[in-house]
């Protein structure tokens, strides 16, 4: 039994605690509500080498951990969370050309997207389907060497920054199941046909864009079929989710302990019936038990990594991590919210971005009440966890 | 071009621990990081050697129990390498204890062209170490760089001063100390992390650098501490009711403390 992270994750956490206190602290609030893209943080989280944090060492990345990366998107979110949507799928598509894709196909990217000097997305959601991804309508045909694409895409994070943007198509509409004939795409950001229409207004998760995609005929060379093979393309998909869980599971706790950390010091400052509203057991109370859910998201959300990193199916912990640490980064937002009085409804406080980044991690990667459908699942197939 | 830099490892600030009223000095048992005024030295040696085009920054420290935390720190920014003294016999050190060690360290260090020091670590405020090494190792020096540049066997500096700045210039090597604050230190690469943990720390006692254990230590120590008292604490600030004239009250203050 260890529940210390080794000196390696350790100074990682440090490094990205000086980053974030230094360069993403000081103009969240500014940033965000200006809707300014913070390029001079993407370029300082590239020299870092934070674009290459999922990509293998032999491909110039870091091959971390996934407690490592925890750590990593724990931290960015206590700044800002949208920071971390800037590396989030991103990661996600550098780990599914690294496991999934052909050599070539790893060899023509994943150095480049290692160094940030490429990026990249994912792209599985669609106007009439998200939880249903087996009913998506984007359809890829064959032609000769290539494939012409036709379908829309949204919800798509990083899409405007993307080459190549990894799409989810169906090779075969007709095939049953379903996800036997479905593949995904690299698709390159010049491919003609591909148009990032629009960015969508959004509550929160503001920084990153996130964009409706429309291909319309759009021409795919035949070699960008990822992994050259037609008809993987769901279980690839599904291949990354757990990591992705993980992934936003962190973010919940880092939201969550941002919440928290704001709480604890404006209740010891703010005054009212003549001494610090944190004297009054009310408050007390409330803040015990952000506390407490807080570090109960954080252990679930380093234990469910440790099992992916012990090469353990981890669906069920992942599925976990992720449904309790959204909904805590929701709570404790609230609550943070609810102790700042009418402050915390104002925008000249931190409290409010929060609040409206929160439910995204609720929804992301699997809505909570897919990833209970999820759990229950596991429950029924493979028993309750216990260690 | 090879660079030494001293570097000193220090209880964090944000959390230093405490004094030890028997020796009168801060306890240094705790986990100890790189000092933030040695960072702007590590950096500067970095950007020396980068536009040198070859070359490498080897790492000084005098610290206890080992301790290499901050020497993985500024060995992740990009230094090659470390020589590290850690011995028991050095407890109580003063500053020209100090600076006999780490010029031995500095010669163990191999070839240098200059050798980098902060003006004053953040613990201990003597700064008279970077003058004390260069006068034993017989090297000339340089104090309060805001800029360093080799050409040739000539290190030229932008020496800061109250007014300005002097350009002043030394033959190679030199021990040049640096000002805090007058280059913004990289942030170490996660790739630098990584590596940082398999470059070579050479570990070394007194006896190792041939020196008597009686000139270090509290055995050798020329200063003693007599007596440590707390800062005075800052007196409340005086505030000044603007009722329209509130800045002639002020630029009368000012004037007052002979500031304007
Ligand atoms: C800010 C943001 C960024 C995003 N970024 C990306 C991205 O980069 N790439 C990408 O591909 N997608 C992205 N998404 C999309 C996201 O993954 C989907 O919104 C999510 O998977 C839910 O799908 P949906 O919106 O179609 O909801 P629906 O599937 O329509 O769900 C509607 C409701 O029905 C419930 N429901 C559906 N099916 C079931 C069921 N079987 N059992 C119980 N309840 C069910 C859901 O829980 C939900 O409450 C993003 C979304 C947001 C908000």
């Amino acid at each position: 039994m260890e529940l210390e992270l080794n000196e390696e994750q350790r100074q990682f956490r440090d490094l990205i605690r000086q980053f974030t206190n230094r360069e993403v602290r000081p103009v969240a609030r500014e940033m965000e509500q200006s809707g300014t893209y913070p390029t001079r943080i993407v370029e300082l989280m590239a020299e870092m080498g934070l674009f290459g944090l999922t990509v293998p060492t032999e491909f110039g990345g870091l091959g971390a951990d996934t407690i490592t990366l925890a750590l990593v998107f724990e931290e960015l979110s206590r700044g800002w969370m949208g920071i971390a949507g800037m590396i989030g799928s991103h990661g996600m598509a550098c780990k599914l050309i690294a496991q999934h894709g052909t050599e070539a196909q790893r060899d023509l990217y994943l150095r480049e997207l290692a160094s940030g000097r490429r990026r990249s997305g994912l792209a599985l959601t669609e106007p009439d389907a998200g939880s249903d991804l087996q009913g998506i309508k984007t359809v890829a045909r064959l032609q000769g060497d290539h494939y012409v694409v036709s379908g829309t895409k949204t919800w798509i994070t990083n899409a405007r920054h993307s080459d190549p943007l990894p799409v989810l198509v169906k090779t075969d509409p007709d095939a049953s199941p379903a996800h036997s004939g479905m593949s995904i795409l690299l698709v390159a950001a010049d491919t003609p046909g591909l148009l990032v229409t629009r960015d969508l207004g959004k509550l929160g998760y503001k920084g990153p864009e996130t964009c409706e995609v429309v291909l319309d005929d759009a021409v795919v060379p035949a070699e960008n079929l990822l992994g050259g093979i037609e008809g993987k393309g769901m279980s690839q998909a599904i291949s990354g989710l757990q990591t992705g869980r993980v992934n936003i599971a962190a973010r919940g706790v880092g939201v969550a302990h941002r919440a928290l950390e704001e709480a604890l010091s404006y209740t010891q400052e703010r005054e009212a019936f003549g001494r610090p509203v944190a004297d009054f057991q009310a408050v007390q109370m409330r803040l015990a038990d952000m506390a407490t859910k807080v570090q109960a998201a954080r252990s679930l959300t380093w234990w469910a990594a440790d099992r992916l990193d012990r090469g353990a199916d981890a669906a069920t912990e992942s599925a976990m991590a992720k449904l309790f640490a959204s909904e805590v980064a929701l709570e404790a937002s609230m609550e943070s919210m609810r102790l700042h009085g009418g402050y915390g409804y104002s925008t000249e406080f931190e409290v409010e971005r929060l609040y409206r980044d929160a439910p995204m991690m609720v929804i992301g990667e699997g809505t909570n009440d897919i990833l209970r459908t999820v759990i229950t699942k596991g429950l029924r197939n493979n028993g309750i966890p216990e260690s | 071009m090879n660079v030494v830099v001293c570097v000193k490892q220090i209880p964090d600030p944000a959390d230093p621990g405490a004094l030890d009223p028997n020796t009168k000095t801060l306890k240094r048992d705790v986990k100890l990081i790189l000092d933030e005024s040695d960072s702007y030295g590590v950096e500067m040696a970095l950007q020396l050697v980068d536009t040198a085009g070859g070359g490498e920054v080897t790492l000084v420290s005098m610290a206890p129990n080992s301790e290499v935390g901050g020497l993985r720190t500024a060995l992740a920014m990009g230094a090659a390498k470390a020589v590290l003294v850690s011995d028991e016999a050095l407890a109580g050190s003063d500053a020209l204890g100090t600076s006999k060690v780490l010029a031995k360290a500095i010669e163990r260090a191999g070839e240098a062209d200059l050798i980098i020091t902060a003006t004053e670590s953040s613990d201990g405020y003597t700064g008279t170490v970077p003058e004390q090494i260069a006068e034993l190792m017989g090297l000339p020096s340089i104090t309060f760089a805001k800029s360093i540049a080799v050409e040739g066997g000539t290190v030229k500096v932008q020496r800061q001063t109250e007014a300005g700045y002097d350009d002043v210039e030394a033959p190679t090597p030199a021990v040049v100390s640096v000002t805090a604050g007058v280059v913004e230190p990289r942030y170490p690469s996660f790739k630098g992390i990584m590596a940082a943990k398999s470059k070579p720390v050479d570990e070394v006692t007194v006896a190792d650098l041939g020196i008597d254990a009686s000139q270090v230590g509290w055995a050798g120590a020329g200063q003693e501490i007599l007596e440590i008292a707390a800062a005075e604490e800052r007196e409340a600030g005086t505030i000044v009711e603007d009722d329209g004239e509130g800045f002639q009250k002020i630029v009368d203050y000012l004037a007052e403390l002979k500031v304007i």
